[in-house]
């Protein structure tokens, strides 16, 4: 595999947000044209990640001085490199970024039609696939950092793209300052590396990690530091506690978008961290903190999924949700079950995002599911894809979710009985929520308002055609690459990247399949008694209901705690007081009196020649005064 | 010969349009922004020229002769790799600002070209001499025609504010003068910055330490760092746009420029001795600074106080003892140049349209001023230190450097780096109040940009992409110098492993002995 191959698959989509960016303009009248050169750049990419994928099958790797392209920051000391690193585990990313990433901007060209902002959106949207594949590609943790800013950017305009609105403007902001707080401990992360390491290059790292281990930051064992530190990044990119406030926000961009940058790909940019970094996370053994945080995450999202009426946030939460399972599988060592579940979970969460923006686009851009019902009558298509996507996050039976939750849940077994039984219970209500959201939304009876319903219609083909392609390995891929658990065509496909995962084979592996089997029909069919002909109530309600549906008033206690002291204490104390009152003051005083004393001794200086005769006289008599009768 | 023909050209400028009087105004801008663009195409034979195997002084550029022989000062000027770029940053923002201040100026054009040009004399002598005599000359020279630039055509509090300026900065050079004549004693009566680098390591440390503050504060004044920034804002806010662009893009230079060349080489016992309390200083000036703009009203204030945020990494990094801090923290002066110059560019445009700078009279540009918001984009988020953009390279070379280094505690570093949070709180949210939402009636009737205030421009962003993809040009050629910076303060103690410092970087003649090891060949 050569270092060209990278190049091209990186420089498609950077010309296609060149050619829409800057002559975007000029493509106005044509607005089909600006999406298919959208489109086809991140197809090109595709193609260049088959043939990389084919290469990494065949046994080849491009990594070490072989794959780097030039020297990028350097100095005496101190070396970091624009440079490729290609194996089983960025084939996988690669493959899944560009292929529903393809998919996704095909969709984008129907979904946007007529939108002011064509070109400009998909010029953002070729830039992220950009950022997004450096991000996956580079060999060295600054690279990472490049495209995981990068990410963070597109996400942040896109988001705000529809700009005249408040709303999306400011959750933009919060989505790029949240996660720059996390991008906070991945720069800390990463110099604790260097301090460790003398380079940030994955070759360096990896292949001297136990000499790293001996090293001590503040005292504290390096790579421990390190690994939380760099965790701390994944926490703020991959949406998990304490800092996922800004994805529910994120749904404020267009649909397509949520499918691809907050549910498909760039929110699993931290779970591809932790996996790339797993040697690290294995010898300084801070995988349980990844573990809980994704445990509690995963079950603190779906409590608040529960009760959202809006599908895209109830989207949204299950996204943060199920990054939670991910983390829990790379932090108890299960590496390749982490990444099998983000490879499942972009085929069904990219599809029922785009199925929901199919909904929306039936629906003139209406979210509150309360007033939908009945919409499989009218949308068959959209219909059935979207429960194809439900019944695979449920972990339905043989279709995709079901393998790769189910693999998680069952490495966590052996490894923290606590952790499995949250597993398990959050795996209830997603069956729960999501099937909620499928009956009020498709079945029932209709309540539609009647201007609407009169012309409730499918998608027009270039929006299903994607729902279909995509509705397919979400229903089969599981079984195709998953079946035989740590035996699978996955596992032995990722063998070569990952250390071998601790908690193998404990306990009877149908057993658990069927545990978890049941327990995702069970969510199933507990939606179904409630939900089948009956909706949520308009009415707000108490006790626990009313704190969890205000999503547990975390953004207030932010805001209280955070945004509105911060921004009081700039005002008043540091500007108004020790700026203009302290230092100012200080200033001017001294200036004050300097001009006092000038002003004074201005006055001896009239100018009168008597005055001057005077003063000299009374001086030559003192002064023979103090030598005559003192001295 | 070449660089004093950089340095003075723009001076021949001034003569002519002096001399030239009552010509037509289009004249005047021609023979400005001509003489302007000729000194710059002229200094990238620097650049071409420049030989990155020698450390210290180019011998091809450097020029020696006696000046006043009675004071022992002599015209000596040179460039190294780390005044190369100040230089080179100066002779590129002269004519962009000559062309951004095109139409801005209606009363006494003559006289602000040729204070700008006087400007331009003024820095370039600064990064260029050698002589600690001719530095404080060029030093002092600066201070005229910036004191034109905003007395005669500043706002309307701009006497308030050049008084300000220009009291700080005397403050300042008082000191400094003290410490030069101290300095001239000790130097067997003469200015020769070269010589002194060895014979200041034997003055007593008691006065060593006097002596580094003495320089230091001066040049803390016009970092700014905290506490000596109330100065900036005020003359930012009452400058003309391109005042502004040169105070931010160069003047604030002159302090982190004179910390290496001066503070740091001549001084190194008590700079490793003082560094807690400056990083102090500089961290409280990251983070205050920040917090500070986040709540400004007026554009312009904002940017200001974000230089004082910039400005303090800078200073974090040239402490930092280690070869990533320095030469990022060099490196982000010229970052800091390009970028906030581009925000005050950008400011001054809008100014121009809508005669406000006030955040709230904003709203909504991005849709009637497409082109005009993807620069403030662009400049923003180099601002911010985004990578692939200019400032993110010196931002993390500096927290590396300092979080690698051992000059000072790591958590100086961790604080130092929540001003890149703070950095896209104020950025962004400033950002959004202008660009986005719903443009009024005044603000959807504002043009976009023009051709010129394009040219102005893009050659802005082409750098600030340059440096953010590819800055190997910039660094490779600033390596060797700084590496010498590093090993004198290191090694402060030890001089003779400043000698093998020497050897190490000199490459055919052998050592003279009056010579000092930052000085490799001579003419």
């Amino acid at each position: 595999m050569s270092r060209e191959l990278i190049v091209i698959l990186l420089i498609s989509p950077l010309l296609g947000f060149l050619i829409n960016g800057l002559f975007g303009k000029f493509l106005k009248g044509n607005e089909k044209l600006s999406g298919w050169i959208g489109a086809l750049a991140v197809f090109v990419s595709f193609i260049c990640s088959i043939v990389a994928f084919a290469h990494v099958h065949g046994g080849e790797k491009l990594e070490g001085e072989a794959g780097i392209l030039y020297s990028w920051i350097q100095g005496e000391s101190f070396s970091f490199n624009i440079g490729f690193h290609v194996d089983a585990l960025t084939t996988i990313m690669l493959l899944v970024i560009t292929g529903i990433g393809f998919i996704i901007h095909v969709y984008s060209i129907g979904y946007m039609h007529g939108d002011a902002g064509y070109a400009r959106y998909f010029a953002y949207l070729n830039l992220f696939v950009f950022a997004m594949l450096i991000l996956v590609v580079g060999n060295n943790y600054v690279m990472m950092f490049v495209g995981w800013e990068g990410v963070g950017l597109c996400s942040y305009l896109l988001i705000g793209f529809w700009y005249d609105k408040q709303s999306a403007t400011d959750a933009g902001k919060k989505a790029f300052i949240v996660n720059r707080i996390g991008d906070f401990g991945f720069l800390l992360g990463m110099f604790t590396l260097f301090a460790a390491f003398g380079s940030l290059d994955f070759s360096a790292i990896f292949g001297n990690a136990e000499a790293g281990n001996s090293q001590q930051i503040f005292g504290v064992n390096a790579l421990v530091v390190a690994t939380l530190l760099l965790f701390v990044g994944a926490i703020g990119k991959s949406a998990q506690i304490p800092l996922y406030v800004w994805l529910p926000d994120a749904m404020e961009g267009p649909t397509p978008v949520s499918a691809l940058i907050h549910a498909a790909t760039m929110v699993t940019a931290g779970v591809y961290m932790v996996a790339r970094s797993a040697v690290l996370y294995e010898l300084a053994h801070t995988g349980q903190v990844v573990a809980w945080i994704g445990i509690l995450t995963a079950f603190f999202a779906a409590t608040i999924a529960l009760t959202q009426n809006d599908i895209k946030r109830i989207l949204a939460y299950s996204t943060v949700s199920q990054l939670g399972y991910m983390f829990v599988g790379v932090g108890v060592g299960a590496y390749a079950s982490g990444i099998f579940h983000l490879m499942t979970h972009a085929f069904f969460k990219g599809l029922m995002f785009l199925a929901a923006g199919s909904v929306m686009h039936a629906m003139v851009n209406e979210l509150d599911m309360r007033k939908m019902g009945g919409l499989r009558a009218k949308m068959p298509i959209t219909h059935w894809t979207f429960l194809i996507g439900a019944l695979a996050i449920a972990g339905f039976p043989f279709l995709s979710g079901f393998w790769s939750k189910d693999e998680i849940l069952h490495s966590v077994w052996g490894y923290n009985k606590a952790i499995y039984i949250i597993g398990l219970m959050t795996a209830f209500l997603t069956a729960f929520y999501m099937f909620r959201l499928i009956f009020v939304t498709f079945y029932g009876k209709s309540r539609v308002e009647s201007n609407i319903a009169s012309h409730l219609h499918e998608s027009p083909a270039i929006m299903w055609v994607p729902l279909v392609i995509l509705a397919i390995p979400s229903a089969v891929i599981g079984i195709l690459l998953g079946w035989g658990g740590h035996g699978s065509v996955f596992h032995h496909f990722t063998a070569t990247v990952f250390p071998k995962a601790h908690a193998e084979s404990a306990g009877n592996v149908v057993l658990f399949m069927i545990i978890s089997a049941i327990v995702g029909i069970a969510g199933i069919a507990f939606a179904w008694a409630r939900y089948r002909s009956r909706h949520p109530s308009a009415q707000p309600g108490a006790g626990l209901h009313k704190l969890i549906a205000n999503k547990y008033y975390v953004d207030e206690l932010y805001n209280s705690l955070f945004v509105q002291p911060i921004k009081n204490v700039s005002h008043y104390l540091l500007w108004r007081v020790v700026d203009t009152g302290i230092i100012d003051g200080i200033v001017n005083a001294v200036a004050g009196i300097i001009r006092l004393i000038g002003g004074t001794l201005r006055r001896l200086q009239t100018g009168v020649v008597q005055t001057y005769i005077v003063s000299m006289v009374v001086g030559i008599v003192l002064f023979l005064a103090y030598y005559l009768f003192v001295k | 010969m070449l660089l004093s023909i950089i340095i003075f050209l723009p001076l021949l400028g001034v003569i002519a349009i002096a001399l030239l009087r009552g010509m037509a105004p289009s004249t005047i801008k021609g023979i400005a922004l001509g003489i302007a663009l000729v000194t710059f195409l002229i200094s990238l034979g620097l650049c071409t020229g420049f030989d990155k195997d020698i450390a210290g002084i180019q011998p091809d550029f450097e020029e020696n002769r006696p000046w006043i022989q009675n004071l022992g000062t002599n015209y000596h000027i040179g460039i190294d790799g780390i005044s190369l770029w100040l230089v080179l940053l100066t002779t590129f923002l002269t004519p962009v600002c000559i062309l951004a201040g095109w139409n801005s100026v209606e009363k006494g054009l003559g006289g602000f070209m040729m204070s700008l040009l006087a400007l331009e004399t003024g820095m370039l002598g600064v990064f260029c001499a050698l002589d600690l005599f001719l530095f404080f000359v060029f030093w002092e020279s600066m201070l005229i025609p910036m004191y034109f630039l905003i007395g005669i055509w500043g706002g309307e509090r701009r006497i308030y504010a050049t008084v300000k300026f220009v009291l700080y900065t005397m403050t300042g050079s008082a000191l400094m003068l003290v410490g030069i004549l101290y300095l001239y004693f000790q130097n067997d009566n003469s200015f020769a910055l070269l010589t002194l680098y060895e014979r200041a390591q034997s003055i007593p440390f008691q006065h060593a330490e006097l002596l580094f503050f003495a320089f230091f504060i001066a040049f803390a004044i016009k970092v700014p760092l905290f506490p000596f920034h109330t100065w900036l804002p005020d003359a930012h806010v009452e400058a003309p746009t391109v005042g502004s662009v040169i105070l931010a893009g160069v003047l604030l230079k002159m302090g982190t420029y004179g910390i290496v060349r001066f503070c740091l080489p001549l001084f190194p016992g008590a700079a490793s001795t003082h560094t807690p309390l400056i990083v102090t200083l500089a961290v409280i000036g990251i983070i205050y600074g920040a917090l500070v703009a986040m709540v400004q009203p007026d554009l312009k204030k904002l940017v200001a106080y974000s230089s004082v945020s910039h400005l303090g990494f800078v200073v974090l990094g040239l402490f930092s003892q280690h070869h990533a801090g320095i030469q990022g923290g060099v490196l982000q002066m010229i970052n800091h140049g390009l970028s906030t110059g581009a925000l005050f560019l950008l400011v001054g445009m809008i100014y121009e349209r809508r005669h406000s700078r006030r955040i709230v009279d904003f709203g909504g540009l991005a849709k009637k001023m497409p082109i005009f918001a993807t620069l403030f984009m662009i400049a923003t988020l180099s601002s911010i230190g985004l990578p692939g953009l200019n400032g993110f390279v010196g931002e993390f070379m500096i927290l590396l450097g300092s979080f690698v280094g051992d000059a000072f505690s790591k958590i100086y570093v961790v604080l130092a780096a929540t001003g890149v949070i703070l950095a896209a709180v104020y950025m962004l949210w400033m950002f959004q109040r202008v660009m986005f939402g719903k443009p009024d009636k005044i603000n959807s009737a504002l043009p976009d940009l023009t051709p010129r205030e394009l040219a102005v421009l893009l050659p802005m962003m082409l750098f600030i992409v340059w440096i953010g993809v590819y800055p190997k040009p910039f660094l490779s050629r600033m390596e060797k110098s700084v590496d010498i910076v590093v090993k004198q303060v290191q090694q402060s103690a030890s001089p003779a492993i400043g000698h093998a410092a020497t050897q190490a970087g000199n490459t055919a003649k052998p050592e003279t002995p009056n010579k000092s090891f930052l000085h490799t060949e001579g003419k």
